[in-house]
């Protein structure tokens, strides 16, 4: 017979665990340290200055109510309504404001597109003097914004401005020396503006997404007879996409919400043709101390730009990656 | 121990960053009894000018009291943003000096002291100002949250030697002086008869205001709403357009002037015969190269058969304490301080300022003529901006819409009456009573 083995003993105690934590979990924890600043930050600098104008375009915050801003009555949509309303002047000059910015923003993207675009492919092969253009085209990224603003304000006078001495009195390509700074033409002017400060980014995305392209695909293609518009086309635009893409969004986020350019170069009324949204925002909320509406054409702006957004990556994303997948 | 030290920077970082953040928001005084901070607006030829003259006075101040005053001069463009900061958030300085204009629209908000009775006694008396100028420190019937610090007043200057070279006599109507201004109008030599600050909407609501007066109008209903579109009021406007629209004696240029300054600067260099501006004005003119006898100042002229002879708004600066104050006693006895005689004397010559005493005598100008001129304007012809909390939604609509209406007129277009008129019913219907 053989002997049965003896049962497992089960009085015995378990083991006592280590007192200490156990090395995992502090390894759980370590991670939410790190990134405990940057959320902190987040927080502060972003979400919650969004989530209080977010309140706040629901509360008639006029100047009777900023000191005591937390007590601010609630009214609901009453702001969204005062600001869409095209029977009274805050809903047609907002309209008015919308469009301006639409054109503004088409425009200065477009143009900065096609000059960078122009800028880098011209600088792609090696020449003397290569450098000095890339170091001159980068300048006006470089220099601080109010200095270069201001500085176009000054040659955009109709008097005393170089631009009206140049076309005028050098040139002579217009006979009379025009305003730019008011009427009509002040769009030109923030458009131009605009273009001069935004296309040195272009460029030198450009730049960088060009060198990423290897050589052979241009010497192979060239062997097949391609000319160098063909090139640019069925070669340089289908590797930069990746880069188009993300800079064309950036790139109208940032027009878009172009709140620095007319503020310096028109001052504190800018007029009707150079109406930009954001500056109209602000002057909603800050000269009409009016911070209700103001607060309502933000959120307004805000899911605007985020309507947009959606589509361009559903259309330039989100569908390509769902066709590929 | 690579380890060990990351644990220990990120709380610590964290906590730093919440403590930069609550230093971002306290920006305020952090008063006690013994110092005072103050906001005092540009005055005088720079921000560093004004630090200049102030700094002195304030150190008396300290000698006399024992409060020490932290100084800060904010330029006209910041001041009105960085109070509305100060009242949202309570951490602002103890006094702060205001354009006399806003006074009840600040008083609305509640973030300003309410001066009554004990603090007026504090003050050394209602009766000390003069009652105009007392009257901007608030709405009709309540306790005022400003008293007037510096007085201000709208003259007409004139350059002597051109008039004289003109055979032209300084004007006492409106019709007199456009006839004085085509006399001294030549577009071929780019010299004007006279220069307005036409992109200023500040400069222009003003002109609407007192062009509209002289007609006997008024901005506002007697039950405090706006009315911006009585005959009155539109004739006024129209009145004052036509200088560059019909009559033709201002430089189209003038709709890009977006301050006084470059009106003076005009005026100084002899681009223009006579410019409309406050009496602060000697200064800049002097300082841009004209002497005191090459320039004479007259109190700028209402039609023959105007209804009233307002030469000016009741311009000035007054001096306010924060509601959130946490040094009342102290903010009031260095209001007193600020307002004494001396202080007014003293002050008066720098800041080219009209005294806000009823028996104060101006020391801005050597020229006694011309002192006596602006004070007889500021005291009798000088009526106050509508003492409305919508005060403030007035100046920017209608200025900034005779800045787009100036701009039509300098690129060529034409503004009619009728034009003029949906302007305004476009302003009046923008303003949120």
């Amino acid at each position: 017979m053989s002997s049965l083995t003896a049962p497992e003993d089960t009085t015995t105690p378990p083991k006592v665990p280590d007192a200490r934590p156990p090395r995992r979990s502090r390894r759980h924890l370590f991670p939410y340290l790190i990134i405990a600043p940057a959320v902190l930050l987040e927080l502060l600098i972003h979400i919650i200055p969004m989530a209080t104008g977010f309140w706040m375009s629901f509360v008639e915050l006029t100047k009777f109510f900023i000191r005591r801003w937390l007590e601010a009555p609630f009214v609901g949509l009453e702001n969204y309504s005062i600001a869409i309303d095209l029977n009274t002047p805050v809903g047609q000059e907002l309209l008015n404001s919308f469009l301006v910015t639409v054109a503004f923003t088409a425009l200065v993207v477009g143009l900065s597109w096609g000059l960078g675009m122009a800028a880098a492919v011209a600088l792609q092969r090696p020449f003397r003097g290569r450098g000095v253009f890339r170091t001159l085209f980068l300048i006006p990224y470089a220099l601080p914004l109010y200095a270069s603003v201001i500085t176009w304000n000054f040659m955009l006078q109709r008097d005393t401005g170089v631009i009206n001495h140049v076309l005028v009195d050098q040139l002579g390509i217009l006979d009379g020396a025009p305003f730019w700074l008011i009427g009509d033409n002040a769009f030109v002017s923030v458009v131009v503006v605009a273009i001069w400060r935004m296309w040195p980014f272009a460029f030198l995305m450009f730049m960088a997404g060009l060198q990423s392209i290897p050589g052979e695909l241009y010497e192979a293609s060239a062997i097949d007879g391609a000319g160098p518009m063909r090139q640019w086309r069925s070669v340089t635009l289908p590797m930069l996409a990746p880069v188009n893409q993300t800079m064309l969004l950036v790139m109208f986020l940032w027009v878009f919400n172009d709140f620095n350019t007319p503020y310096v170069l028109f001052g504190s009324a800018q007029p009707p043709a150079g109406d930009l949204i954001s500056f109209h925002i602000y002057n909603a909320s800050f000269l009409s101390w009016d911070f209700g509406v103001g607060s309502a054409m933000s959120v307004l702006l805000l899911l605007f730009l985020l309507a947009v957004s959606l589509v361009y990556l559903y259309f330039t994303q989100w569908k390509k990656e769902k066709r590929n997948a | 121990m690579r380890r060990r030290t990351l644990l220990t920077a990120a709380p610590l970082a964290a906590a730093g960053a919440a403590g930069l953040a609550a230093c971002g928001s306290s920006s305020g005084s952090g008063s006690n009894s013994d110092t005072l901070t103050y906001w005092a607006s540009n005055q005088g030829t720079s921000l560093e000018n004004d630090k200049e003259v102030l700094t002195p006075v304030l150190e008396k101040f300290t000698e006399e009291t024992g409060i020490d005053v932290s100084l800060e001069v904010i330029g006209w463009g910041d001041l009105q943003t960085r109070i509305q900061t100060a009242i949202t958030s309570g951490q602002g300085p103890d006094v702060v000096n205001i354009g006399n204009t806003w006074g009840v629209s600040l008083q609305a908000t509640g973030g300003l002291l309410e001066l009554g009775d004990e603090q007026f006694e504090a003050l050394g008396g209602r009766d000390r100002y003069v009652p105009a100028a007392l009257a901007t420190g608030g709405a009709e019937g309540t306790d005022p949250t400003s008293i007037p610090l510096y007085g201000l007043a709208y003259g007409m200057y004139y350059n002597v030697k051109m008039f004289e070279d003109a055979g032209v006599e300084p004007p006492t109507t409106w019709e007199e002086m456009v006839e004085a201004a085509k006399a001294l109008t030549d577009p071929e030599g780019d010299v004007w008869g006279m220069s307005l600050a036409a992109g200023s909407y500040t400069e222009n609501n003003h002109f609407a205001f007192i062009n509209a007066t002289q007609n006997g109008a008024a901005l506002n209903t007697k039950d405090g709403k706006p009315s911006f579109t009585e005959d009155g009021v539109i004739d006024g406007i129209l009145r004052y357009l036509d200088l560059m629209q019909t009559d033709k004696v201002v430089d189209p240029s003038n709709a890009q002037f977006d301050n006084g300054t470059k009106s003076v600067t005009a005026f100084a260099n002899g681009k223009a015969a006579m410019i409309i501006n406050q009496n602060n004005a000697n200064a800049t003119i002097e300082s841009q190269g004209m002497t005191p006898d090459q320039f004479k100042a007259i109190p700028f002229p209402a039609p023959a058969d105007a209804v009233s002879d307002c030469a000016s708004h009741l311009a000035g600066i007054n001096l306010a304490a924060m509601r959130d104050t946490e040094n009342e006693e102290g903010a009031l006895q260095f209001m007193k301080f600020m307002t004494s005689p001396e202080t007014q004397e003293e002050l008066g010559e720098p800041f080219a300022s009209l005294p806000v005493l009823v028996d104060g005598e101006p020391t801005f100008t050597e020229d006694a003529e011309q002192a006596e001129m602006f004070m007889e304007i500021y005291s009798e012809r000088a009526e106050p901006l509508p003492l409305v909390p919508w005060e403030d939604q007035y100046e920017t609509t209608v200025g900034q819409a005779m800045n787009e209406m100036f701009a039509t007129i300098a690129t060529g277009g034409t503004v009619t009456r009728e034009d003029v008129m949906t302007a305004m019913q476009t302003a009046q219907d923008s303003i949120r009573v």
